[in-house]
């Protein structure tokens, strides 16, 4: 069984220096979007918004936003393209952002 | 080249400091984002997609070797190893942080740069032809003017508000390389049959969502005149500009519902009342300005130089180079080196440190330390003598920086796009790397000759895909990117705006149509002399719809 | 709210006078530009002077031949990003406006050098900042590039050059 999971995730971007972020279970921010934290219902996607605004009040990232994601086998997707590139780096620079270093999720940004 | 003095120094330190108190309250958390983020914008400072980006400043994208060596000096301590010339002649990095902007803004100051307007709502970095004071045509070297307006804008307390951001061009020679009819206003520099030197101003023009050509406003203003006429330019925008849609907030938009002769009255009426403005002072300050434009000490050489002469017959790739890449200079026995920074595959406008360290080397050793950007994003070495071209085109090549493509189809402008732009719908830069390999062979892009193509990433039309002769606009329908292309555009003396050819393509798809297009046309042409351009405002689209669409 | 002015935070005197509102024997009030035009008579022959709230979308024209009965105008910044008022006060200096010209609205530290030199004298501020953040911000930089300003404060460094080139 391969079963695929799909929500929505909150990030936004560290303040102190721009990196792109993700709200992880234990409401720390992660740089990895395989860590995210990831809402299956209305309900608590509302409760992840709340997060969001408490963080952007407290300076941790200058937004947050949700975004839909799917999960399989503990990695985590971005569905949106622009997401993808956020969550892994640019496409035309693989040597360049998360996916060199080993934070880029288990999708480059084309799949 | 401009130098700064004692004030100028203390000017920018001052902001600097300024920028780092912003920041650090903002790193407190006693600014809000709301609050900062104009703050920052005014020194140039985004938040894109991966991390804080900086624009730094290149007045009217002339810098020098030293200059350009502080810059790859920024790349390797506060990026990531490289930056990226963009169209309006300055230079954005992509990796940077917030808590150290104010570091890297003081080291950039010690070299007299800065990111001062860069972005916001405000006059922007003003741009000028890149060949300035050095090509053959012109009438005078824009660049005192240029200055002048750099520090008439800077931090305009009148004008840091404005409706929308507002670039202004200025050009000193009758052929258009500055794009002046598609700018906020566009300054052409004009010689009455007394000799007296004046300016053109054009306004309303521009590219992104509505794009437009600008109107002559005033036909011959005196230069003594110019600032008093520019502020009541910029007062009637200032008052009367949309603030109610971002979209239709840029002066075109004012101009267009007004209607220019309205747009006119306004401004005449409000230049008339300008009577505070110290022409003295101003004719002081464009003089001072001037001296530092001085015609460097050329040496007194022959038109011809044996030792090229001999290069370019016995070294066949030098040849071609030099067919495309090298301009006529103002004096006898130089060259303008216009160095593509479009090599087969890459990442337009990209350079690395070493590449930058190479390219200031360069300057030194053969350019009177000069560097120019180009709106193309190329950069440029104005004044190497003839005698010195086959050593610079030697060092170039051992650098990936000798590609003989300037003005053909490898020399592809192209935004970051959605790699790394958070405003972009699509990606560019993979489209432009495409193109390249599928145009690869240099001998076919001499055959086919001028073509510009041009690639924008979101309606923003940062790729100034409107005024390319094939302009390419990546839009995005359901999380899936496509591509529109445009015919025709120009932004030259004779400017126009491309139209849409057809439906879009997916990415996978442009490189065939490009091919298909540029095929079309050489079938079409009339010689080699008939240019892509020539050929399309002829006999218009509908021979490339034909090809492009017709069922296979 | 507080008014600062000449670096100092002031008690504001003004009354503002709603539109229907009978106009007071005595005292300073400040008018809507509707109420300035119906009422000018009855509201400059009184004992107290008069101030005009005044609009971003009226031309500073509109008021010329009230200027001399004029001991305050106020002009808007709906946000502070919204730039209208910076021309309406050069433009109101050049009529040669010279009572208080006040800022009201989104006024904030990080703008008060460029209200300052474009003729504003007075600011209509929130509690949120300490005097110290207005004042450091109205002197953070020193010089300027433009020749505009209204009493400037700033150093225009054109003038500075030539002082120096001429050896004055």
């Amino acid at each position: 069984m391969n079963a695929i999971e799909t929500g929505k995730a909150l990030t936004g971007n560290r303040l102190s220096d721009g990196e792109v972020v993700f709200l992880t279970r234990s409401g720390a921010w992660s740089v990895s979007i395989d860590e995210a934290v990831i809402a299956l219902e209305p309900q608590s996607e509302a409760a992840l918004e709340r997060r969001g605004e408490q963080a952007v009040a407290h300076n941790v990232v200058t937004e947050a936003y949700l975004i839909g994601v799917e999960r399989s086998q503990g990695r985590v997707r971005a569905l949106h393209i622009r997401e993808r590139i956020r969550a892994t780096g640019p496409s035309v620079r693989l040597d360049l952002g998360k996916q060199s270093q080993g934070t880029g999720g288990g999708f480059a940004p084309q799949s | 080249m401009y130098r700064y003095d004692e004030f100028d120094h203390r000017f920018v330190s001052e902001r600097v400091a300024q920028f780092r108190d912003q920041a650090a309250r903002r790193l407190s958390g006693e600014l809000t984002e709301d609050e900062f983020k104009p703050l920052r914008l005014m020194n140039g400072l985004y938040l894109q997609l991966h991390a804080y980006m900086l624009r730094v400043a290149i007045p009217y994208g002339t810098l020098s070797g030293k200059q350009m060596r502080k810059l790859a000096d920024v790349a390797d301590k506060y990026d990531r190893g490289y930056g990226h010339f963009t169209t309006r002649q300055n230079i954005q990095y992509n990796w940077i942080k917030l808590e150290e902007t104010a570091d890297l803004l003081q080291e950039l100051s010690e070299v007299e740069m800065h990111a001062i307007q860069t972005s916001g709502n405000c006059i922007r970095n003003v741009t000028t032809d890149h060949w300035a004071g050095a090509a053959a045509d012109e009438l005078a070297d824009p660049r005192p003017v240029a200055e002048l307006l750099r520090q008439w804008s800077t931090l305009h307390p009148e004008f840091s508000f404005l409706p929308r951001k507002f670039k202004i061009a200025v050009t000193g020679a009758p052929n258009d390389r500055a794009a002046v009819k598609v700018h906020d206003i566009g300054l052409r520099m004009h010689q009455n049959d007394a000799g007296e030197r004046g300016w053109e101003v054009i306004v309303g023009g521009g590219l992104g969502r509505t794009p437009l050509i600008g109107y002559t406003v005033r036909e011959f203003l005196p230069e003594t005149q110019l600032l008093s006429y520019l502020e009541a330019i910029m007062r009637v925008y200032n008052l009367h500009g949309r603030r109610d849609n971002k979209y239709k907030a840029r002066i075109k938009i004012l101009v267009h519902e007004l209607g220019e002769e309205n747009f006119r009255a306004e401004v005449e009426a409000e230049f008339a009342r300008q009577k505070e403005l110290d022409v003295e002072v101003e004719s002081r300050e464009l003089e001072r300005i001037s001296n530092y434009f001085a015609e460097p000490a050329f040496e007194t050489l022959p038109r011809l130089s044996t030792g090229y002469e001999a290069a370019r017959a016995g070294d066949p790739a030098f040849a071609q180079w030099v067919r495309s890449n090298i301009a006529a200079h103002r004096k006898d026995g130089y060259a303008i080196v216009n160095i593509s920074l479009k090599p087969e595959g890459g990442i337009p406008g990209d350079a690395t440190s070493e590449q930058m360290r190479t390219v200031a080397d360069l300057a030194e050793r053969f350019s009177v330390e000069e560097i120019r950007v180009s709106h193309h994003q190329n950069l440029v070495l104005p004044h190497v003598k003839l005698d010195d071209l086959h050593e610079v085109w030697k060092v170039l090549a051992a650098n990936g920086l000798a590609s003989a493509n300037i003005g053909k189809a490898g020399d592809i402008i192209a935004c970051p796009g959605l790699d790394y732009c958070t405003l972009a719908t699509a990606r560019s830069i993979p489209i432009a790397q495409t193109i390249s390999r599928r145009f690869a062979d240099l001998n076919r892009q001499h055959e086919i000759g001028p073509l510009r193509i041009n690639i924008s990433g979101c309606i923003n039309a940062c790729g100034h895909h409107h005024v390319a002769h094939i302009g390419i606009l990546g839009l995005e329908k359901k999380g899936v990117e496509y591509y529109q292309i445009t015919l025709g555009g120009s932004s030259a003396t004779d400017a126009s705006i491309g139209t849409i050819l057809g439906p879009g393509f997916s990415g996978d798809k442009v490189p065939d149509a490009i091919e298909t297009i540029v095929n079309t046309y050489l079938n079409l042409r009339q010689g080699g002399d008939d240019s892509f351009l020539d050929v399309v405002r002829r006999l218009g689209h509908q021979p490339f719809k034909e090809a492009l669409y017709a069922p296979a | 709210m507080p008014l600062l002015k000449d670096n100092d935070f002031i008690d504001d005197t003004w009354q503002r006078l709603d539109d229907g509102a009978a106009i007071p024997a005595t005292g300073d009030i400040l008018v809507s530009l509707a109420r300035l035009l119906a009422d000018f008579g009855k509201l400059s022959n009184r004992d107290g002077r008069l101030g005009v709230e005044f609009p971003n979308e009226e031309r500073p024209g509109v008021l010329e031949s009230f200027l001399p009965d004029l001991s305050l105008i106020a002009l808007t910044f709906p946000k502070f990003a919204d730039g209208r008022a910076y021309s309406q006060a050069r433009q109101l200096r050049q009529l040669g406006y010279d009572g208080e010209l006040r800022a009201i609205g989104d006024v904030l530290p990080d703008q008060l050098s460029f209200m300052l030199e474009t003729g504003f004298d007075a600011f209509e501020v929130t509690e949120r900042f300490p005097e110290e953040a207005w004042e450091q911000a109205a002197s953070s930089i020193s010089l300027t590039y433009q020749s505009a300003a209204y009493q400037p404060r700033r150093l225009h460094v054109w003038r500075l050059r030539w002082a120096r080139d001429e050896g004055v």
